[in-house]
């Protein structure tokens, strides 16, 4: 507890250790996006989904995102297409 | 039936060449008759830290191309009779290791060896893709830090799923965790990454924790793996972390931060 005000003081930066982490549990769940974590059709879904949008309109990689995610026995395929905002 | 380890983590200089010397150092220590391969190709460095850089005649590459056969490439180590050194070769020449050829050498290695330690290059391309691909265990060493730790998980990403075991159907590779410049101090401050946050991250079980340390550099300015100087931290972490790789349980030791300060000692906490 004594040592919270002397960090008011010496102006320390607050504790990067849990920004790292929170960074890289975003960075890590995108990694996976489609790995391990439902059907293993699911990226190759994914690719081809951005192919069919990519005939409209051209969006970045990661564009497209799919997740399957399990609730009362039921499974939820959810799709989330992000679009360029218009000009 | 000899074991394939394979000491991998994406990251370049978190401590792939320095664990796989002291890793294939202890399993011979114990008695495993172990060797120990750099697929490092164009950048060998495990001879250096094996300290038998200028016994280096032939190389892994000419083995698998048949210019010389395994047992004059094989350099016996110069204090245990059971590790034998594998050396990289220093062709610039990326495409010199292939499947087939890394495959055949693996399975002559596996007649004679209990151990085949496969020290993996940094990155994802190819010599990091055989290193990983015969494996039956993977060592992902891993930093305290973002990079590092991303790359870990891009690692195993590749290890569920770019193998022989899981081409097959025979399995998946199991995945040990070894945390390495761990800094106890820094981590109590809050500026460091701790062992629960990145077992929680990369979710695989963890065999070891190093501590930052300075034996690290001088056993490598020397040529003698850390695990051999058992008076250091690193070096009693690494024998901490054979032990628990063959079975033995045992503690994690230098994970706090050892002395606190005059002030930590009057406030106690």
């Amino acid at each position: 507890m004594a040592m919270d005000w002397l960090k008011y003081f010496r102006g320390e930066p607050k504790n990067t250790a849990s920004l790292a982490k929170e960074r890289l549990k975003v960075v890590v769940a995108h990694q996976r996006d489609g790995r391990s974590n439902g059907p293993v059709y699911l990226p190759r879904l994914r690719e081809e989904l951005l192919s069919v949008v990519r005939k409209y309109v051209t969006v970045p990689d990661d564009a497209v995102q799919i997740n399957v995610q399990r609730e009362d026995g039921l499974e939820v395929l959810e799709m989330n297409i992000q679009l360029p905002e218009a000009d | 039936m000899a074991k394939i380890v394979v000491v991998t983590s994406g990251k370049g200089g978190v401590g792939k060449t320095t664990t796989s010397a002291s890793f294939s150092t202890g399993l011979a220590m114990r008695g495993h008759k172990t060797v120990v391969i750099d697929f490092d190709v164009g950048l060998r460095n495990l001879d250096l830290i094996m300290g038998c850089e200028r016994r280096v005649v032939f190389d892994f590459v000419n083995v698998i191309n048949g210019e010389a056969n395994l047992r004059q490439a094989l350099i016996k180590d110069k204090t245990h009779d059971k590790l034998y050194i594998l050396a990289a070769s220093q062709t610039r020449d990326k495409d010199a290791l292939t499947e087939e050829g890394v495959g055949r050498v693996l399975e002559e290695l596996a007649k004679e060896f209990d151990y085949i330690v496969c020290d993996s290059p940094a990155g994802i391309e190819r010599g990091a893709h055989l290193a990983m691909y015969y494996a039956d265990e993977a060592l992902v060493v891993t930093n305290p830090e973002v990079s590092s730790v991303r790359d870990s998980d891009r690692v195993l990403g590749l290890l569920s799923s770019k193998t022989q075991h899981v081409e097959k159907g025979e399995g998946r590779v199991k995945e040990h965790l070894v945390l390495t410049r761990y800094n106890p101090m820094r981590v109590e401050k809050g500026e460091m990454l701790s062992i629960d946050d990145v077992t929680e991250i990369l979710a695989i079980p963890l065999l070891g924790v190093i501590p930052e340390s300075p034996a690290v550099l001088s056993s490598s300015n020397a040529g003698a793996p850390v695990i051999l100087n058992q008076e250091t931290d690193a070096g009693r972490a690494y024998d901490d972390l054979v032990a628990r790789f063959l079975g033995e349980e045992r503690p994690h030791r230098f994970i706090t931060a050892e002395k606190k300060g005059l002030f930590g000692r009057i406030f106690g906490g």
